[in-house]
């Protein structure tokens, strides 16, 4: 279960809220305008993130806020929270660097 | 005679405190600090259990948590409890057990089940014996595995205990307190923050409660008790024993189960809650839940007095329990020397060590040698002997390749085996936390390599099996991740001086050959003790194409059991490796997933398990008058309404007759409070609406309401209800029951995401206000009579108006709208009115007898009408097209959520699947709801499925049976004749009008 820090509540679990998709995706100014293939995109087309991924929540049992998360879907790392309207660029998250990398013995594997 | 195995040693035990206790019907005697299987150790019990399939003779095998054999079934009665393991059961006064994997019992041999079950079990027996003829699964295999298996009972009384969940925050967790656990607990203790250590024993100290190690020249468990001691004077650190973390979450919140009177003996402490789940989260983590012994694979590694090494050791050192007179250690590193040393000064006869390396020249086994232990150098066991318990073994010189038995055997009588095939870090929690692992080729082990979380490793678990390295590791850790919290500086305390024997390589050996090959002859190689899986079954999957580890794990059930492969894991992946001729790292580890160990449910329900706790119970102010007038109530999400009202000897036909034909000849009353409300107020407010609803809301006067459609972008309807205008910019919103707080939710979204410049303000209302539906042809005479100041003539107070006003003396305000059909009003009052509305509502309708009526009756009356109800007749993918309903879509006020969807090809298909009404040939015929239609009675397989039945009534005010029906090309089909289908019976059916009754709609003005 996430642990979600509120821009206006402060950190709450992730029971008291609900997700609501990927971010920053604006519903289009005049929908008569677009394609069935551009209205489509706007509708049902999302990113399928691995890694760092923007994305809105609700604090549903508390404030009633829609603000944003920057969560890495790899390990569920927080690496930013801000507020509608805004949209910072995101610092790297620390978990997904690689790992120093760490020698192993070449030796032949033995046994059956 | 009793406790023969018993010794004068047993440093954690009190041999002046006997305690009786009962184990498969038989009478023992243990003592205090004992566990359920030290005890039978102590009584040279070791056959406890037949495996899962092939029913061979079990015996202990371990002294903890991962144990596969020892699964007992715990006392009898409400509080009996299936599938514990005797390695962790604390002995107490009186205890029962008995076996569980034991039918018909223990000591009884059926040769025949095991002829049949040695062919039926192969790698893959859920696919391929059980498959054909399937109808053979439920009433031959399922039953006969079951009883076979004898998975344990449960009780089928209620649980009399209480559990309880907790919810606690700290600085830093530490689990596991052997050394590296307590260093850490210590460091960080040290530095005044929050911490929380916890064991899944009874005692702190882990290991070196086993062993006879040695710190700062002292026996280690002296530094145990010192730091215990230091440990529990700190108000900043939390001790938990007999608590196991069970799962690693998302941002280091930990589950933690604690066994707070298991010990005493069952129902002992009525004042306590038996069990408690703890919930933490925590800034920073240090995992140091040690290594588990791995057994080697060799053949009949399975016999009653095979036991790992260290459990051997344990039962000797910690318990005084000897595991049997005479014993062969087999071994493929040096940590098993210690344990033949610590047998030999605990007075069991070790006359050789086995040992599959072909130089060993360590401290350790040099000290064995010193000690008459013969040692015996590049050979393995080859043969065991014995059926229920071990009577010899044969060892012979093996190739290092493990390919080949090389010299010639040679018996040795033992009544015990001792195997260690080197250790794995415990690494579920880590692994739980998403970490990633790395194998580690001199360690032949997986250990942790890169963190997901605020997570520090330690110990055994992270691969450093020396004490020194664990007390240096668990005071570093601990010291950082206060550190990282904000307490103390973040240096380590000087670690106590271990004595440190150092130890030379293990050598990698999956399988010890014998005579046969593997899988031929009659000798089984185990590696899932608990699922019977051997060596052959994970070859014979590897050749039958299981390449992946995950679906060699599924094909043949290795770790699968509810010791989820704590000792097989490892085995099995190599043996699958060796096949596939990949090195161990190409081939992957499985996932593990919580929880750790079991967890019963009475734990996780905590004190929901009560009843009346599970869930919030919401309920509306009239909820007492429909309680002592006999209602029935349906739950509605949490909501609990009333159903029907059933009079003396009515069933709920009866009483549903009767309140239809009230509400449609005289004048019925409706518990409507439940209904979501939702008060919309500002200057942007009827533009809010015009963009969220389907029609226009602009020009809507003050005092009335319309009925009003929201859609989902996709162009389908979401929720439905009546909106008032209460003011220039204030609104009444009324949505489904269910609906209220999602569609809360959704109009936050589009007012703070995509047009924060708009000026409304939502607030949810549903429970300020009581809402009584009256309705029927006498409502306005009884409107009138409860408030004598209104106007509620047809001029004055229209259909779709509404007026404030006093209704029987408080302040209301009346909706005139209308779900059944007939005149109507909705009374809103202050929900602290309600019961007294309701009152007066039945003490002045009593001479037009009024009816009170539920929800059955209200969809009755309404699927007469034809009115969708938002989920029943839905369900998320009609649009207000496919419900006939186009006369709600706004043709001309612009753009509103979901309107552009309905020009795409698929939405604007002319053959969707469309709401329609079905009537039945036979009136009294009552189709199942749900019900599949088709075109044809008669259809090709698959048969093209063309819709299905929605909602599905007897109506008594038509005296015929009604249905709706969401049908592909419906609207066009009005007329036609198709079928509905019930589990093999058809019904013919035609399709009509959703409108049943009073199509006209002359009953709406009364
Ligand atoms: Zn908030």
């Amino acid at each position: 279960m996430l642990y979600i820090k509120c821009p206006f509540c402060g950190d709450r679990d992730e029971t008291e809220y609900h997700y609501g998709g990927e971010a920053h995706i604006a519903r289009p100014e005049n929908p008569d305008e677009l394609t069935d293939a551009e209205w489509a995109e706007y509708v049902f087309m999302r990113t399928n993130t691995k890694g760092v991924h923007r994305e809105r929540w609700v604090h549903s049992d508390g404030c009633r806020r829609w603000f944003n998360v920057a969560r890495n879907t790899v390990t569920n790392e927080i690496v930013s929270v801000y507020k509608t309207g805004e949209k910072p660029d995101l610092p790297e998250a620390s978990t997904s660097k690689p790992a120093p990398a760490k020698k192993t013995s070449a030796k032949k594997k033995e046994g059956a | 005679m009793t406790e023969q195995f018993r010794t004068t040693q047993g440093s954690r035990v009190d041999r002046s405190k006997a305690i009786n206790f009962t184990f498969n019907g038989k009478n023992y005697k243990g003592v205090e600090g004992d566990t359920l299987a030290s005890a039978l150790i102590a009584n040279g019990v070791h056959l406890v259990g037949r495996s899962f399939k092939t029913h061979r003779p079990r015996g202990i095998l371990t002294c903890g948590s991962e144990e596969p054999n020892a699964i007992i079934q715990l006392e009898t009665g409400p509080r009996s409890e299936p599938n514990l393991r005797a390695t962790q059961v604390e002995l107490y006064e009186g205890l029962s057990a008995k076996s569980v994997n034991c039918w018909p019992s223990v000591n009884f041999d059926i040769a025949a089940v095991n002829a049949i079950a040695g062919r039926i079990f192969v790698a893959g027996f859920y696919y391929k014996t059980f498959m054909k003829p399937s109808s053979l699964w439920m009433t031959v295999w399922e039953p006969a595995i079951r009883r076979m298996a004898g998975l344990g009972v449960l009780p089928r009384e209620k649980d009399p205990d209480t559990y309880d969940h907790m919810n606690e925050f700290c600085e830093v967790m530490v689990v596991g307190s052997g050394p590296a656990g307590l260093s850490a607990a210590l460091a960080a203790g040290r530095t005044g923050a929050r911490v929380v250590l916890c064991d899944e024993h009874p005692e702190f100290g882990g290991t070196l409660l086993n062993t006879k190690e040695i710190i700062d020249g002292k026996p280690a468990q002296e530094w145990v008790k010192t730091a215990v001691a230091e440990l529990e004077a700190m108000d900043n650190v939390r001790l938990l024993k007999r608590a196991n973390a069970f799962g690693y979450y998302d941002h280091n919140y930990i589950t933690v189960h604690e066994r707070r009177t298991d010990h005493f003996g069952p129902g002992a402490k009525p004042e306590l809650t038996r069990q408690r789940i703890w919930h933490f989260r925590s800034k920073q983590v240090v995992l140091a839940t040690g290594s588990h012994e791995r057994p080697l694979v060799f053949a009949d590694n399975d016999r009653p007095g095979t036991m790992l090494a260290a459990a051997g050791q344990t039962y000797a050192n910690r318990y005084g329990a000897l595991p049997g007179r005479r014993g062969v250690v087999f071994t493929n590193n040096d940590s098993a020397y210690s344990v033949a040393i610590d047998l030999v000064d605990a007075g069991m006869d070790i006359p050789t060590v086995v040992d599959l390396r072909e130089v060993v020249d360590g401290d350790l086994p040099n000290t064995a040698r010193k000690k008459g232990i013969e040692v015996i150098t590049g050979s393995g066991i080859v043969a065991t002997l014995g059926r229920k318990r071990v009577k010899g073994v044969e060892i012979a010189t093996v190739s290092s390749d493990g390919s080949q038995v090389t010299g010639t055997k040679r018996k040795i009588d033992c009544d015990t085996i001792l195997s260690s095939g080197g250790w794995s870090p415990a690494v579920h929690l880590f692994s739980q936390s998403i970490g990633k692992l790395r194998y580690d080729e001199e360690k032949v082990c997986f250990v942790p390599n890169v963190s997901s979380q605020n997570e520090r490793t330690v110990g055994a678990c992270k691969g450093s099996f020396d004490l020194q390295s664990a007390l240096d590791e668990g005071a570093a850790a601990g010291a950082a991740a206060a550190k990282d919290t904000g307490f103390g500086k973040g240096k380590a305390p000087a670690s106590p001086k271990a004595l440190v024997v150092e130890e030379k390589p293990i050598k990698a050996y999956w399988v010890v050959p014998t005579d046969h090959p593997v899988g031929q002859g009659k000798r089984k190689h185990f590696v899932d003790f608990q699922h019977d899986v051997t060596a052959a079954d994970i070859m014979l999957a590897a050749r039958e194409g299981m390449h992946s580890v995950e679906h060699m794990k599924r094909y043949t059930t290795t770790g699968m059991a509810t010791d989820q492969g704590k000792l097989s894991n490892v085995n099995g992946l190599a043996i699958l490796s060796s096949q596939l001729e990949k090195a161990i790292p190409k081939v992957g580890t499985t996932t593990f997933r919580p929880p750790y160990t079991p967890v019963n449910f009475g734990a996780l329900a905590g004190r929901g398990i009560n009843g009346d706790l599970a869930d919030p119970v919401r309920r509306t102010p009239m909820y007492s008058w429909h309680l002592e007038n006999g209602a029935t109530f349906e739950p509605v999400g949490q909501w609990q309404r009333a159903w029907y009202y059933p009079k003396a000897g009515e069933d709920m036909h009866a009483a549903v007759t009767r309140e239809t034909a009230a509400l449609r000849d005289g004048v019925g009353i409706l518990d409507a409070s439940t209904l979501g409300k939702i008060d919309i107020q500002g200057k942007d407010a009827a533009k809010f609406l015009n963009l969220i609803y389907t029609n226009a809301w602009l020009k809507l006067p003050v005092g009335m309401c319309r009925y009003g459609f929201m859609l989902k972008e996709d162009g389908m309807v979401f929720d439905d209800g009546v909106t008032s205008r209460l003011g220039e910019n204030h609104f009444h919103m009324t949505t489904t029951t269910g609906g209220a707080a999602g569609v809360l939710d959704w109009l936050e979204e589009y007012l703070q995401t995509e047009w924060p410049d708009l000026e409304v303000y939502c607030t949810s209302v549903t429970e300020e206000w009581s809402t009584l539906s009256i309705g029927g042809p006498k409502a306005r005479q009884l409107l009138e009579e409860l408030a004598p100041d209104m106007d509620f003539s047809n001029e004055n107070f229209p259909f779709m108006a509404w007026r404030d006003g006093v209704v029987a003396g408080v302040d209301a305000r009346v909706f005139r709208i209308s779900f059944t059909g007939d005149l109507s009003y909705e009374i809103n009052v202050r929900n602290w009115h309600g019961l007294h509305l309701w009152k007066k509502c039945m003490e002045l309708g009593e001479k037009y007898d009024i009816t009170p009526y539920g929800t059955e009756t209200m969809h009755v009356l309404r699927a007469e009408k034809g009115f969708v109800i938002v989920g029943q007749e839905t369900d998320g993918t009609q649009t207000p097209q496919d419900l006939g309903m186009d006369w709600i879509v706004a043709k001309k006020k612009g753009d509103f959520v979901g309107r552009r969807s309905f020009i795409r090809e698929d939405t604007a298909r002319a053959d969707r699947k469309q709401l329609v009404g079905l009537m039945t040939d036979n009136p009294k015929e009552v189709l199942t709801e749900g019900a599949q239609l088709t075109y044809e009675r008669v259809n090709p397989t698959p048969a093209p499925m063309v819709g299905h039945v929605t909602s599905s009534y007897w109506s008594p005010n038509l005296d015929h049976s009604i249905a709706m029906a969401l049908v592909k090309d419906g609207h066009n089909r009005m007329g036609q004749w198709i079928y509905a289908h019930d589990r093999g019976k058809v019904t013919k059916v035609k399709i009509v009008s959703p409108v049943f009754y009073d199509p006209k709609g002359e009953r709406r003005d009364g």
